[in-house]
């Protein structure tokens, strides 16, 4: 039999909403309200709302916290500081990719890990094969709602609502303070490339903190966001999406993640097999290619040149804000220079596309 | 509940098809636009092509799905829809109007009478329309 799907806080708001709920990662979501594109075009031109309190949140605190997540994650932690956020890896022994994250500095000795919805279980064994010493591990994931604010009416719309001057938080930083009365951790993060903020809240308060939103949004043309948009936005942006980008087939070098490996900090999981990869050299990278006609090209199709097999589409999709038929794929590395012509295989046909640079969208995220 | 127009004959897998004198217009209904959102592909056979009842003529494509196109009636390819391609959210604004895909000449006179009629898809549609 299968396992029922859960149901966020927001859930009876997005059935009242009208969305289509369908099914992710075990998870009962919804995946558009009125149209990817026009919720896809809400957030690059004002503001929409995410529910993403679907995704694992896990604390960890004592003298080996910092210890523990030096060994588990693939980023330097020891250059957190409280207040601090950075993106991260989880990775096998042979570099391919347990879960990508983004690790909280919450305290001196306290941090919480922030991982994606349909990784929570395998996420929560693999940390607790690895737990280091003296560092205690909870699974906050059940009782933590989550909402991204995202768009460039974003930082208005929370600075509103809030009991603190949201401008002063810096990209990949965070503060606690209160919206529309509800306690909240307020970061400035997101996975759309626009500038905005992602707030976690009590389960139990999420509902309120969303229509407050809602309500207080408006005149900013704020929009509820579905999965679909969601996606969109992201692969404008080429950020990996685990499941369709990386996991434990693809490692986190060729993956493009390479920024957040640090083999100069010491002795991580993964770390042996990546550096032996980084000294060899790389057999594929994922790059971002264009389609020349219109033609979408989907995960798992083949990407070839001259008709021979070189790769992989991995994500693709008619991306709304570029208005072009754009994918990510993992090709030969001496096919992946921009520039590089490629065909991708749609229904037994050859369709031209070419390697093109990234992101697909320019990025307006706010610079620390 | 969707829009279904009295006057046209549907299939189960929600295409809509017209008599226009010895023509078969073809279209996806309102129900089929709304489930696919966002229309951002759609391949068309040629005209000439011959199509065969129940068989795929084509695919259309939204943000997150890949859909077949299935022929209400078989026949001839006698004309195409050359707005689609360039212009696929027209199956989303117009899917009975200007979002047609193909006319048919047929080549049976019996296929018609086994698609569904307007009552016979809505009551289909309401059992959940798969």
């Amino acid at each position: 039999m299968a396992t029922p799907l859960k149901r966020t806080p927001l859930y009876h708001a997005h059935v009242k909403a009208g969305a289509r709920m369908v099914p992710f990662g075990g998870w009962e979501m919804p995946v558009q309200y009125t149209g990817i594109v026009e919720e896809h075009r809400a957030v690059r031109t004002a503001v929409g709302l995410f529910d993403v309190s679907h995704m694992g949140e896990f604390d960890v605190e004592g003298p080996g916290a910092l210890a523990a997540l030096q060994h588990l994650t693939t980023n330097d932690v020891a250059s957190l500081q409280p207040g601090q956020i950075q993106y991260s890896v989880l990775c096998y022994p042979n570099g391919t990719v347990v879960d990508d994250l983004t690790v909280y500095r919450v305290g001196d000795e306290r941090y919480m890990l922030t991982v994606n919805a349909g990784n929570i279980d395998k996420d929560w064994a693999w940390v607790n094969e690895h737990p280091g010493k003296d560092a205690r591990w909870r699974n906050a994931s059940e009782g933590t709602g989550l909402i991204a604010v995202q768009g460039p009416k974003a930082e208005a719309l929370v600075g509103r609502l809030a009991d603190r001057d949201v401008t002063a938080i810096g990209y990949y930083r965070f503060a606690r303070g209160t919206v529309a009365g509800v306690p909240a951790l307020i970061s400035r993060t997101g996975y759309t490339g626009e500038d905005g903020f992602e707030l976690y809240a009590p389960a139990d308060h999420t509902e309120k903190l969303w229509s407050a939103l809602m309500e207080a949004g408006r005149a900013d043309g704020v929009a509820p966001i579905g999965l679909g948009a969601r996606d969109t936005l992201r692969l404008e942006m080429k950020y990996a999406l685990y499941g369709n980008d990386i996991d434990d087939s693809t490692n986190a070098l060729e993956a493009g993640l390479g920024w957040v490996v640090k083999p100069a900090k010491g002795d991580f999981i993964g770390k042996d097999a990546l550096e032996k990869i980084r000294d060899e050299g790389l057999q594929r990278k994922l790059v971002g290619i264009e389609m020349a006609e219109r033609a979408v090209a989907r995960h798992g199709y083949p990407v070839l040149k001259d008709g021979r097999g070189v790769g992989v589409v991995t994500s693709g999709s008619y991306g709304p804000a570029v208005d072009k038929y754009i994918a990510m794929a993992y090709v030969e590395t001496a096919l992946a220079a921009v520039g590089t012509a490629l065909d991708v295989e749609i229904r037994g046909q050859a369709k031209p596309a070419r390697v093109v640079k990234t992101p697909f969208y320019p990025s307006r995220v706010k610079k620390a | 509940m969707a829009n279904v127009p009295k006057d046209l004959r549907y299939t189960r897998e929600h295409e809509w098809a017209r008599q226009e004198g010895d023509r078969v217009r073809v279209g996806i209904t309102a129900y089929a636009q709304e489930q696919l959102g966002d229309v951002v592909f759609v391949e068309l056979p040629k005209v000439g092509a011959k199509v065969v009842a129940s068989k795929n003529f084509g695919v259309v494509e939204s943000v997150k799905a890949v859909s077949d196109l299935f022929a209400p009636v078989s026949g001839e390819v006698v004309e195409i829809n050359g707005e689609l391609p360039n212009k696929p959210e027209t199956v989303n604004q117009d899917p009975y109007g200007k979002g047609w895909m193909i006319v048919v000449k047929p080549s049976s006179k019996t296929e018609w009478d086994q698609l569904l009629t307007a009552p016979q898809y809505e009551e289909f549609l309401a059992k959940g329309g798969h």
